[in-house]
């Protein structure tokens, strides 16, 4: 398997470094993440039905590490690990980061995305189409109730993320 | 003029609350068997589920429409009543069925229920559309895509029911309720099974030049250049290469969606009654836009006042979008 329109950016010297440090930083937000996201939405298990077993990548192709996802309910993992050290992934989700975020919060619509090119999926389709639903019957939003972890400042952040992002898809400069 | 209802699509719970909060009258939905003709992956609605959506729509004043729309394999019904009489016992507005043995039970077991013929029937011509009203007691027929607006509105005046026409959304071009092309890749039936190109048999693959191909069954439907727009995996939308055409092209109709937003004061006028937007297999941000876009427009038009429909281009496939038979038979 080769790359796609949407590919990852090539590593620069010491990113290596950069990129285990994110993670390690990381890891204890995203394990809050996910052990939130699995109390407050227990169906979302059910429409996985078979593939929470499933290792997903979900990898956004700007930063420099891609995320990992079992979303076993047994054994929940969300981590973020250097793209050299990744897990063979039974199937892997690719786009810039805010677009995730906003497919994740149906923002942004999965197939217009794919029909567009910006989001590039390989790997069991199965498992892919299953978790898009079960995300998508989520209420609320994820980014949201994340940046809210972190009060005022992680709201701050998100705003200037979502700013950066629609202009970079509008064309606009960034205010 | 007609009520010009809007019927949305609703995958899951949450798509169905939004169609809600955007203004749909009804929403469409089907349980999680081959019941419905859109049984794919952790879609649709458990009993449960629609029970709850179901006092959710009707507390805001919209009906819920449960599709029964795909056609059990001979002596194999058993499926399709349950589904039916759970339909019923929760309380949906209407069953919206293709299967005459369905249409037949329900109007015999739950004759208090409303019986729409769906576009899996594929019934086209008053005679046919008649004879589904006579028999099982039809009240509406969601017309198959193949019509212009003169034919609808002569049908129209030929027709004891109402009539539902398609809006916005996918748009196969296979004689609706009949296309095998899956079946002939996967084994799985499209109409018995309720899904075409089922993602278990879907495969994308890149390649080192940066395009993509998408692929059923092992068969390579379509190869995406890195700059092209994408479709669906779907056979009927496929790029293919034979002996006069080495290059590959769309040998029946390319990846495109249906867009009738510019004639939607042209059907209303000839005696429309509901407009139904496809795609419940796509998310809440593509119900919330395209709901949110036609209640709009509706409402301008029922007001008398010029519709200012929203652009939709980005949420058609390959990103292109076309007014089909609507418009001229001269379409494909
Ligand atoms: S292959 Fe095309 S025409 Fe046939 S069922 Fe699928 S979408 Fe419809």
């Amino acid at each position: 398997m080769s790359l796609s329109t949407v590919t990852p950016a090539r590593m620069r010297p010491g990113e290596g470094a950069v990129a285990r440090l994110a993670c390690l930083a990381l890891q204890p937000v995203l394990s809050r993440i996910v052990r939130r996201t699995a109390a407050r939405h227990p169906s979302l298990f059910a429409r996985l039905g078979p593939h929470q077993t499933t290792d997903f990548l979900i990898d956004p192709v700007e930063l420099p590490f891609t995320l990992h996802l079992r979303p076993d309910p047994a054994a929940l993992i969300l981590r973020a690990v250097p793209r050299d050290a990744a897990p063979h992934a039974g199937a892997t989700i690719r786009g810039r980061f805010l677009l995730l975020l906003e497919l994740v919060d149906a923002e942004e619509d999965g197939d217009a995305a794919f029909f567009s090119r910006d989001l590039d999926v390989s790997g069991d389709t199965e498992a892919v189409v299953r978790l898009r639903n079960a995300l998508d019957d989520m209420d609320g939003s994820l980014a949201e109730e994340t940046a809210a972890m972190f009060g005022p400042p992680g709201r701050a952040i998100l705003a200037r993320l979502r700013r950066a992002y629609s202009s970079t898809t509008t064309g606009q400069e960034i205010a | 003029m007609s009520l010009a209802e809007l019927i949305c699509p609703a995958g899951t719970p949450a798509a169905l609350r939004t169609a809600v909060d955007a203004g749909a009258d009804a929403v469409y939905c089907g349980f999680q068997d081959a019941t419905n003709a859109r049984n794919f992956p952790g879609l649709n609605f458990t009993p449960d589920e629609l029970r709850d959506a179901v006092a959710f729509a009707h507390a805001k004043g919209t009906k819920v429409l449960l599709a029964l729309n795909t056609y059990p394999p001979a002596g194999k019904v058993d499926l399709w009543r349950q589904a039916a009489d759970t339909g019923a016992r929760i309380g949906v507005d209407a069953f919206i069925v293709a299967d005459m043995g369905v249409a037949d039970y329900i109007a015999r077991s739950h004759p208090g229920i409303r019986l729409h013929l769906s576009v899996q029937a594929a019934a086209s011509s008053p005679e046919a559309i008649r004879y589904y009203c006579e028999n099982f007691g039809v009240k509406r027929v969601v017309l198959p895509r193949i019509l212009t607006i003169p034919e609808i509105r002569q049908i129209r005046t030929e027709i004891p029911c109402e009539i539902e026409t398609f809006i916005f959304g996918n748009h196969g071009l296979m004689v609706e309720g009949r296309c095998s092309l899956t079946n002939y890749l996967t084994g799985q039936s499209t109409n018995m099974d309720g899904v075409c190109s089922p993602a278990s048999d879907v495969e994308y693959a890149r390649h080192a030049d940066g395009s993509m191909s998408s692929q059923l069954a092992g068969f390579t439907i379509d190869r995406f250049s890195p700059e092209e727009k994408a479709g669906y995996p779907t056979i009927c939308k496929g790029r293919y290469t034979a002996p006069h055409r080495p290059e590959g092209y769309y040998a029946f109709e390319e990846p495109v969606s249906l867009n009738l937003s510019r004639l939607l004061p042209e059907l209303i006028e000839a005696g429309v009654h509901a407009f139904k937007i496809e795609g419940r297999q796509r998310s809440k941000s593509y119900v919330r836009g395209v709901v949110r876009a036609f209640r709009a427009a509706v409402d301008d038009i029922r007001a008398g006042r010029q519709a200012n429909i929203a652009d939709l281009i980005a949420l058609t496939e390959g990103q292109k979008q076309t007014q089909g038979a609507f418009e001229t038979k001269k379409w494909r």
